[in-house]
């Protein structure tokens, strides 16, 4: 039987260990995973003794103080801080989400914070997402509409409005696609639930001509039937959305519709 | 000597920033075939844009009578007069066409009955010359710069625009007082990049981040504008930073003044709502300085709310379910995931909290760069947009939602005016390469800083000067404070510690580049606000409570040298741009 084992530069090894220098009472280990390109070195674990008394309630409030006060050479992404930038996505106690609205009261016993699940990963918790957005410029996110009216905007009443809520909200975190199975194994080919949810956007949308060709683009075994209704992706989305929802609708037009 | 490899690029223009005004500089400058590079220190949608909530203003009459003329006024009056009102005339406009673009391009508004745009009612925003409420401000629920910033990127992309994303930009090309490029730093692979350019155009947003409680990202360190003092050129009217009524207390987290447009209320402990004193026409929907200032005093005076009587409450359970909803569902996320409250049934807690900056670099209205060398310029090869920019339109006060016009408007002009300039593919001068040297320079010897004062620390202390030196009231005493202050901070900085080496993702360099940014924006801030000894919009100093049009119908223009400063000032255009609107004269300002 053949014998499947990391390549031994892939192995996680054990890291530093950051003892608190506080000397407070209430000390949670937060295990991090760390992998810098630059050096010749393996990933590995750093574990950092972190004092919660001075902690506000997030994970990313962690992260902000390991690199303020511990470490700063600890590499991740952040920026709005209030869960509408998407660019904290990383996998926290085990679940994909964003580090910013993820509390930590919600993780039992020590903190394990990798990158999100699957991806290249480019420094430390900073995982590769070009992929995803090559995929999402794939689906061609605007709007294809052939009136040349420009005195006025394009009608659209409430009720075809409302058909886009729960999915123009989605801030591209990739949390679904990197909790997907499917999308581990053929994220190449399959467009995964984040991408598959803007393609619903435009479909849905009443103002585009275009929507026949649309459906068209993504009838495809790999690009959409790669999809198991697995629901990991709805699951994990931290906004709320449905994209598993999305994307059965989209089967389910391909199925009834004349395309 | 540091000694880096270095990469060449050669476009006709290159846009630093991906955010609102980034992307729709970008998309016209495609479409005008000039050859176009877009430089980003983050995604284009993780910039900071998407933050915006409560809509973007446009004199559309969907919602009863409307006029931009209406919208100009309200906007010269919400600026306290220190609006350039040539280009106040220019954005409101330009504003309708601007938003129908938008909706062209694809951006989900919410709608009314007949289908056409949603407007709401916002701050300061008024019919006939001040006279009712009107509904100008176009939203999409409560998510309209999430909206248009994922839909401009779109446009982008349909246009082919070519991106160099996470790419940190550390200082711009000049030569002979000519903008001729810039040079970049890829975080993505530590490589530095030096881009020709025959106009760079600036949308860096603002700079939030010189505070401690900001609704601003953590991105927002107004990295463009610290170039720019780099260059040799000012900023303007840097004292008039705007505190937002509505942060959540103790996290500072938005909460849109749409709140207040659908019907919320601010309520002190007494359970009064105050505002009715300070603003009895108005009322919540008073201009955000004007709001502030009236929480801030019922907090000083001991009607705040909670243990520490040091917020308000922002009352909105009142308002119909539907409504919450349909146009309010993102502050109610929000409010549960940081306030913990459930709006429905609680008020939230709420406090100014710092959220924009109307100073930035000065431009004319087609966002050519501006200085003054004895009378007012323009530098050739660079343009500034958005929150970056100092127009100016916002001057002393932005209005909500004048914001995201101000992006498109703007961001539009910019690639109009880059195409009268611009041959497609005119050949580049050379650049002396003392320019590229200096920065070099500069990037190396922070990159291998060892000295004792992390980052965070001198980081810190800055923020806390500028919190409690700059605030929502002003004094002489508290300026001089911290104009010395912040220059102990900017000192520390011989002794700064930068702990990583690596180029890949080197965040604690990049956070370190971002320090030596803000201060010099510190600085020029508390400078230009210790010199203006008058109260105008957000400006507001107890010691000099009266607005001083005499002395002071001037923008502040500062320039940055390490931490010394020179301030000089600019008067204020007084006239319209065409005679299709009358100057507006400096009236009382009353809500």
């Amino acid at each position: 039987m053949a014998q499947i084992s990391l390549p031994k530069n892939s192995e996680v090894n054990k890291g530093k260990y950051f003892k608190d220098k506080t000397g407070s009472k209430n000390i949670r280990k937060v295990n991090v995973y760390r992998w810098d390109p630059s050096t010749e070195e393996n990933p590995r674990i750093d574990t950092y003794e972190v004092d919660m008394d001075n902690c506000p309630s997030k994970v990313l409030d962690i992260l902000n103080k390991i690199k303020n006060e511990i470490d700063p050479t600890l590499a991740y992404r952040r920026s709005c801080a209030h869960g509408v930038c998407g660019s904290c996505a990383m996998n926290m106690g085990g679940k994909n989400g964003l580090a910013c609205t993820k509390p930590h009261a919600e993780i039992d016993g020590d903190i394990d914070i990798y990158p999100l699940p699957h991806l290249r990963v480019k420094r430390d918790l900073i995982g590769d997402l070009d992929g995803l957005y090559k995929q999402y410029q794939s689906i061609e996110p605007w709007l294809k509409n052939n009136s040349s009216k420009d005195t006025t905007e394009i009608f659209q009443s409430k009720e075809d409005r409302a058909k886009l809520d729960g999915a123009y909200e989605c801030i591209m975190c990739a949390c679904c696609s990197t909790s997907c199975p499917s999308y581990w194994w053929n994220g190449d080919k399959y467009l995964g639930p984040a991408v598959l949810l803007q393609a619903y956007r435009w479909i849905v949308d009443s103002r585009d001509d275009e929507r026949k060709a649309r459906l068209k683009k993504v009838a495809d075994e790999l690009k959409l039937y790669r999809c198991h209704t697995i629901l990991n992706c709805t699951s994990a989305c931290p906004k709320g959305l449905n994209p598993a929802k999305a994307i059965a609708e989209i089967k389910k037009m391909l199925a009834t519709a004349n395309v | 000597m540091s000694s880096y490899n270095i990469i060449d690029h050669e476009y006709d223009v290159v846009v630093l920033g991906a955010g609102g005004s980034g992307l729709r500089a970008a998309v016209g400058l495609s479409e005008a075939g000039l050859k176009t590079a877009c430089i980003s220190k983050v995604f284009p949608t993780r910039s900071h844009t998407s933050a915006a909530q409560g809509g973007i203003s446009a004199a559309l009459g969907n919602m009863g009578e409307d006029d931009w003329r209406w919208h100009m006024y309200d906007t010269v009056k919400g600026a306290d007069w220190l609006g350039d009102q040539d280009s106040i005339e220019y954005l409101c406009k330009e504003a309708p066409k601007a938003v129908l673009e938008l909706e062209k391009y694809g951006v989900p508004f919410s709608r009314t009955d007949e289908g056409k745009i949603y407007q709401r009612p916002f701050g300061g925003m008024t019919k006939n010359y001040g006279n009712g409420i009107v509904q100008r401000t176009c939203a999409a629920a409560d998510r309209t710069g999430h909206a248009i910033l994922h839909t401009l990127y779109g446009q982008a992309l349909k246009h082919n625009t070519e991106f160099f994303i996470e790419y940190f930009a550390l200082d711009l090309l000049m030569k002979d007082g000519e903008c001729k490029g810039l040079i970049a730093w890829n975080l993505n692979d530590g490589t530095i990049h030096r881009f020709r350019a025959h106009t760079v155009i600036i949308a860096t947003g603002g700079y939030g981040k010189v505070y401690y409680s900001a609704t601003s990202a953590h991105t927002c360190t107004g990295d463009g504008n610290a170039m720019v003092l780099r260059a040799g050129l000012p900023l303007q009217d840097m004292e008039f930073v705007q505190f937002h009524p509505t942060g959540i207390y103790g996290h500072g987290t938005l909460i849109s003044e749409g709140v207040r447009g659908e019907g919320g209320y601010l309520v002190n402990s007494k359970g009064e709502r105050f505002m009715e004193r300070y603003a009895p026409n108005a009322k919540d929907l008073a201009s955000r300085d004007v709001v502030s200032r009236s929480m801030s005093i019922e907090i000083n005076e001991g009607r705040g709310v909670g243990k520490d009587q040091d917020h308000v409450h922002l009352h909105l359970s009142h308002l119909d379910k539907s409504v919450i909803e349909n146009r309010l569902p993102g502050i109610t996320e929000a409010a549960r995931l940081f306030a913990n409250v459930d709006v429905t049934k609680e008020p939230i807690p709420v406090v100014p909290t710092v959220h924009y900056n109307m100073g930035g670099i000065p431009t004319n209205y087609k966002a050519e760069v501006l200085t003054v060398n004895g009378s007012e310029k323009t530098v050739p090869g660079l343009m500034a947009i958005g929150e970056a920019a100092c127009v100016s339109v916002h001057g002393a006060n932005r209005l909500g939602s004048n914001s995201l016009i101000d992006l498109v408007v703007f961001g539009r002009a910019a690639a109009k005016r880059a195409a009268e300039l611009i041959k497609p593919g005119a050949p580049h001068e050379e650049i002396p390469e003392t320019e590229t040297q200096k920065c070099l320079d500069r990037f190396d010897k922070l990159r291998n800083a060892q000295g004792d004062n992390s980052t965070a620390e001198l980081r810190l202390a800055m923020q806390k000067t500028m919190q409690s030196k700059c605030a929502v009231f002003r004094t002489e005493k508290n300026l001089k404070e911290g104009v010395n202050e912040i220059r102990k901070t900017y000192d520390g900085m011989d002794s700064i510690s930068v702990k990583d080496r690596s180029l890949v993702f080197n965040t604690d360099l990049v956070e370190t580049l971002e320090f030596d940014n803000l201060i010099r924006q510190a600085v020029t801030t508390v400078d230009s606000a210790y010199h203006r000894k008058e109260s105008r919009g957000a400006h507001a100093r107890e010691d000099y409570p009266n607005r001083d049009d005499k002395k002071f119908m001037q923008h502040t223009l500062a320039w940055c040298d390490g931490k010394d400063t020179k301030i000089t000032y600019r008067p204020v255009h007084n006239s319209t741009l065409t005679n299709e609107v009358q100057y507006f004269p400096p009236q009382e300002r009353v809500y």
